[in-house]
């Protein structure tokens, strides 16, 4: 049944794009009952499993996030002890204190469920399955079983991780970034031993998922625009989610060959990444007895990174696009320099993979390639600098409404503006000497990636919301309050942080009290536990208000009640499995034409003879 | 126990008050209809919102930068330390204005345009113009921060001068071990096979560089004498870390790095300056290299040369302590071939670079 639905719904297809031939398409949703399983479960509706990404990433944060609350306890009151941690966590908080161990499994899983399944899947995969299809015209992706697979093997990969978190030995726990030896020999760390096959195994499959959905996206946007959507009249998402697929297609698998050669050194005896090791009283030998010799564990840097730094743009470019989206809609404004943007995300993919080696200025390599990688660093800054002029641009002579949306938009180029000139300290080699791996990079990255991400993704779903649940909203004095208190909020939590990296504290310290150097912030450790606290119940604020609002939320009782341009507004308040009841409109026009020529908004279906 | 419930207990019932209010808000809204002054009045609200936390914001951000500046690392206590503080120095004076007059910007920008009924924004979809000098001005300021960065990477990360002092740290989990290259300034070689209860560092032995090689487990430095740090780990990734020196350097098991300096205040000096007796120099390790590794601290004393050179002398080398000697011409004579086997992270005081 799954295959005739989608049969037809390829024809219906052809005949659109090709033809554009109107009448024949009562299509999708009415015409096949579909079961609870073809509806809910292995869906290919694109809306339905941009819902699926959406849902599990919500789950996914709300883990992750708690884990950073846990490991905050730890750091705001190291001598303290919390004996209702004892209750839940048992043996890995005796006595109400975290144990070392658990810790720093807490801080590896915490960064692989952010950056990997909140605001990849969870971002990513959520809005360019919802957006892609809606905004450029087109009925569904190009491949939708294999979209539907994107998902599944993205839930397999979160099964896998999960189950890791139950082990006796628990999770890996060398850091996100699973540099090897450490990852590599259990008896270096017991989070090596089991969790680490499993976080290994949950990215294998991840990267699966993402290539999958990347592909599919790149296909959609390139062959199934609409009649008269060129891809300079695409909303700039669409560009946004074009090159963040790009730049997923080409670095996603350098990841998966990374992690595949650690998974032999760790399973098969070979060692790509493993030398002259000696370790627990012994020499690391091989079967023969003899000393392993000849791998680099600078080689798995490399790798990682090849993936890693495109995979914060791959975190960024959505937010981007979507904030670009939001500011304009809401400003009632065209964005700024629709060309300069495009533009400048273009810069931003190229430069994106020849940056990588700024996460390794201290790993030893050779210092001449090192300041290759100081040129192209700083120069990423400069797309990154033309984006936030023109978002403020656009607001320029503006006409703002604040829905929820729009703060979290605005609140995105704040964080940006923040972080991003962070990264200008810490890509200059000179200055990564003492700033690298302290508290100065986590709030780097926290504010200009985590805080400016996930403000995008929440702009997302207020402004989309509509669009996923029926036609209901979510609740704005809910959102709003959500807002200030993260937005506050998030600056309280890092912000200081940037005072602990200018006293050289390092990252990823269990605790600070050995060092004489380094042990003076017990009060604004304090104060940053508690912001952060209070910004995750904020959290829950919003999940309330999400889970309420898709079932109680005010409807939507017209198409466009908020006046947009762009396609997705002309679907139906419950767009069924196919997008639009009709023919898929045509477009005629760029998706940001407000008040031109005194017209307040002027849909991109509207054709210049209705313009008068 | 009890203080954490109530704090759960508390955060439920704020999270269920301002969902009811925020639900009750909507309610009336709906039965007032949807009336395009509320719809203003949050405008004008969230505008004003965002020009307040602008106007507290940032001069609080300068305010707290001030008040923690004490509790900053103190002036670098190495020659190449001076040099990272200026491009700190003149990468703030590139990065603060745009800080302050983007956020200005935003947030003005924020409160006067918040929206209205009334209104209409004003068409305007760009101008290239503007875009030009928007990205010409930063890729400049970009470039000069490059020339200075690098021109000051390649001078730091450049060939020790020859008399430096050397001095080997050598990571594992979870301590650093000094070996001291003793009078000759020359390490003996090392391999890993050598290790054992009675050579911790893997010492050739028939290496004569070796004879005067000692232990430490305190970084002793000499006082405005260069010192070439050869960095390498046993089993895991580590860095050797020196915030005071601004020294950071990965150690790698199997690939020998290293990182030269000049220190240029003692200890003693240190605490008069920031009058604290207790103060100590400290290493500390910047890697992530398992459960323990928030815990390798070692203590590093500066001194004058003198001082430093008598403290050499006074040390009495691993050969020696361990009565090698003595205990060779009870054993066979190791074959040839273990001779031919170099390990790379041995060396003499020749020019080194790390290329
Ligand atoms: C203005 C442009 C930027 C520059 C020059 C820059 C530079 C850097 C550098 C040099 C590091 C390494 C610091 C160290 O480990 O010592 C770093 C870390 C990081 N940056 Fe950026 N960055 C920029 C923008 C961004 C953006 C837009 C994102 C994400 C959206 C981002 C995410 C990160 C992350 C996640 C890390 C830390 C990874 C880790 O070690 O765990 N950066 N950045
Ligand atoms: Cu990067
Ligand atoms: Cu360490």
């Amino acid at each position: 049944m799954a295959n005739m639905h989608q049969d037809t719904l390829h024809n219906d297809l052809s005949h659109d794009v090709i033809h554009h031939d109107a009448d024949h398409h009562e299509e999708g949703h009415g015409h096949h009952k579909e079961s609870f399983i073809t509806k809910y479960i292995f869906s290919q509706d694109h809306k339905m499993i941009s819902k699926q990404f959406l849902i599990t990433g919500i789950v996914w944060s709300l883990i992750g996030v708690f884990f950073s609350v846990l490991f905050r306890f730890q750091l705001g009151w190291p001598d303290e002890s919390f004996p209702l941690l004892e209750m839940f966590l048992g043996g890995w908080a005796k006595g109400g204190k975290l144990d070392p161990q658990f810790y720093y499994a807490l801080v590896t899983m915490h960064g692989t469920i952010m950056v990997f399944f909140v605001l990849t899947a969870g971002l990513s995969g959520t809005f360019s399955n919802l957006l892609i299809p809606l905004q450029i015209g087109a009925r569904d992706m190009a491949a939708p079983f294999l979209n539907m697979l994107s998902y599944w093997f993205f839930f397999t990969a979160s099964v896998l991780l999960f189950i890791s978190l139950f082990l006796q030995t628990g999770p890996a726990a060398g850091g996100w970034t699973v540099y090897p030896p450490l990852s590599a020999l259990p008896q270096a760390n017991i989070g090596s031993g089991t969790g680490m096959t499993l976080w290994l195994l949950s990215m294998a499959v991840f990267v699966v998922s993402s290539l999958l959905g990347s592909l599919n996206y790149i296909a959609t946007i390139l062959n199934m625009r609409t009649k008269g959507m060129t891809m300079m009249r695409m909303p700039l998402t669409m560009w946004a989610f074009f090159f963040t697929a790009i730049l997923g297609v080409l670095s996603f698998p350098v990841l998966l060959s990374g992690a595949l050669l650690l998974i032999f050194d760790r399973s098969l005896g070979t060692n790509f990444y493993l030398s002259d090791i000696y370790i627990a009283g012994q020499q690391f030998t091989n079967s023969a007895g003899e000393l392993v010799q000849g791998g680099s564990p600078i080689l798995f840097q490399h790798l990682f990174w090849f993936l890693g730094h495109p995979e914060v743009y791959i975190i960024i470019l959505p937010a981007m696009g979507m904030v670009s989206e939001i500011l304009a809609a809401n400003c009632r404004k065209p964005i700024f320099g629709y060309s300069a943007m495009v533009l400048s995300i273009l810069a931003i993919t190229v430069l994106a993979f020849l940056v990588w080696a700024h996460h390794m200025f201290m790993s030893g390599m050779n210092p001449f390639v090192g300041s290759i990688f100081v040129l192209f660093t700083l120069l990423i800054a400069v797309p990154s600098a033309i984006k936030v002029f023109n978002w403020i641009g656009t607001m320029w002579r503006a006409n703002i409404n604040y829905t929820p949306a729009t703060l979290f938009a605005v609140g995105f180029v704040s964080m940006f503006i923040s972080g991003g000139l962070t990264g200008i300290f810490l890509g200059n080699s000179t200055l990564d000497i003492p700033l690298h791996d302290t508290y100065f990079v986590t709030a780097h990255f926290h504010i200009v990636m985590a805080m400016a991400g996930g403000f995008g993704m929440l702009a997302g779903i207020y402004h989309w919301f509509p669009k996923m649940w029926k036609g209901r909203q979510m609740n704005d004095t809910m959102g709003a309050i959500h807002f200030w208190v993260t937005f506050v909020g998030s600056y309280c939590i890092f912000w200081p942080m940037h005072y602990l990296g200018m006293t050289g504290v390092p990252r990823r310290y269990y605790t600070d009290e050995y060092f004489n150097t380094f042990n003076m912030y017990e009060n604004l450790n304090v104060f940053i536990s508690v912001s952060a606290i209070i910004v995750f119940a904020a959290q829950l604020l919003f999940v309330i208000n999400f889970f309420y609002s898709a079932f109680k939320g005010k409807k939507m009782t017209t198409e466009n009640p908020f006046n947009y341009n762009t396609l997705e507004w002309t679907t139906p308040i419950e767009p069924g499995h196919g997008n639009w009841e009709g023919a898929i409109p045509a477009v005629h026009r760029g998706p940001y034409e407000y008040y031109k020529d005194g017209h307040d908004f002027i849909p991109q279906t509207t054709p210049d003879s209705a313009l008068k | 126990m009890n203080t954490t419930l109530l704090g759960l207990i508390i955060v439920l019932l704020v999270l269920i008050i301002l969902f009811q209010i925020s639900r009750a808000g909507e309610l009336i809204g709906v039965l007032r209809g949807n009336n395009m002054t509320s719809q203003e009045r949050n405008n004008k609200i969230h505008g004003m919102l965002f020009l307040i936390f602008m106007i507290v914001g940032l001069p609080l951000s300068f305010w707290a930068t001030w008040y923690y500046k004490d509790w900053f690392l103190p002036p670098a206590s190495s020659v190449h330390g001076a040099e990272i503080e200026s491009m700190f120095f003149w990468t703030l004076v590139a990065t603060v204005p745009v800080f302050v007059l983007t956020h200005i910007v935003l947030f003005v920008f924020s409160y006067i345009y918040s929206g209205s009924a009334t209104k209409k924004s004003y068409y305007f979809p760009g101008s290239n113009k503007l875009e030009m000098i928007w990205t010409m001005i930063p890729a400049f300021v970009m470039i000069l921060l490059v020339y200075q960065g690098i021109s000051s990477w390649y001078r730091i990360m450049g060939d020790a001068p020859a008399d430096a002092y050397i001095i080997e740290a050598t990571a594992k989990q979870f301590a650093w071990d000094f070996r001291y290259s003793g009078l000759d300034n020359k390490l003996g070689n090392k391999q890993i096979k050598y290790i054992s209860s009675e050579n911790a560092f893997g010492q050739d032995w028939k290496d004569a560089n070796n004879k005067d090689d000692f232990q430490a487990d305190t970084l002793h430095l000499p006082l405005n004498k260069a010192v070439l740090v050869k960095i390498n780990a046993l089993d895991v990734l580590h860095n050797f870390y020196l915030p005071h020196f601004k020294v950071k350097m990965d150690a790698v098991p199997g690939i020998p790095t290293q990182f030269w300096f000049i220190p240029t205040k003692t200890t003693e000096q240190m605490r008069q300056d920031l009058n604290n007796p207790k103060f100590e120099y400290e290493l500390a390790c910047a890697e992530l290299c398992g459960v323990s590794h928030f815990n390798m601290r070692r203590v590093v004393v500066v001194e004058e040369e003198a001082k430093f050179k008598k403290w050499l002398a006074s040390q009495e080398s691993l050969y020696k302590k361990q009565n090698v000697a003595a205990k060779e011409s009870n054993t066979t004579p190791t074959t040839a071939s273990q001779q031919t086997e170099e390990n790379s992270s041995a060396t003499t005081s020749k020019k080194v670079s790390l290329k």
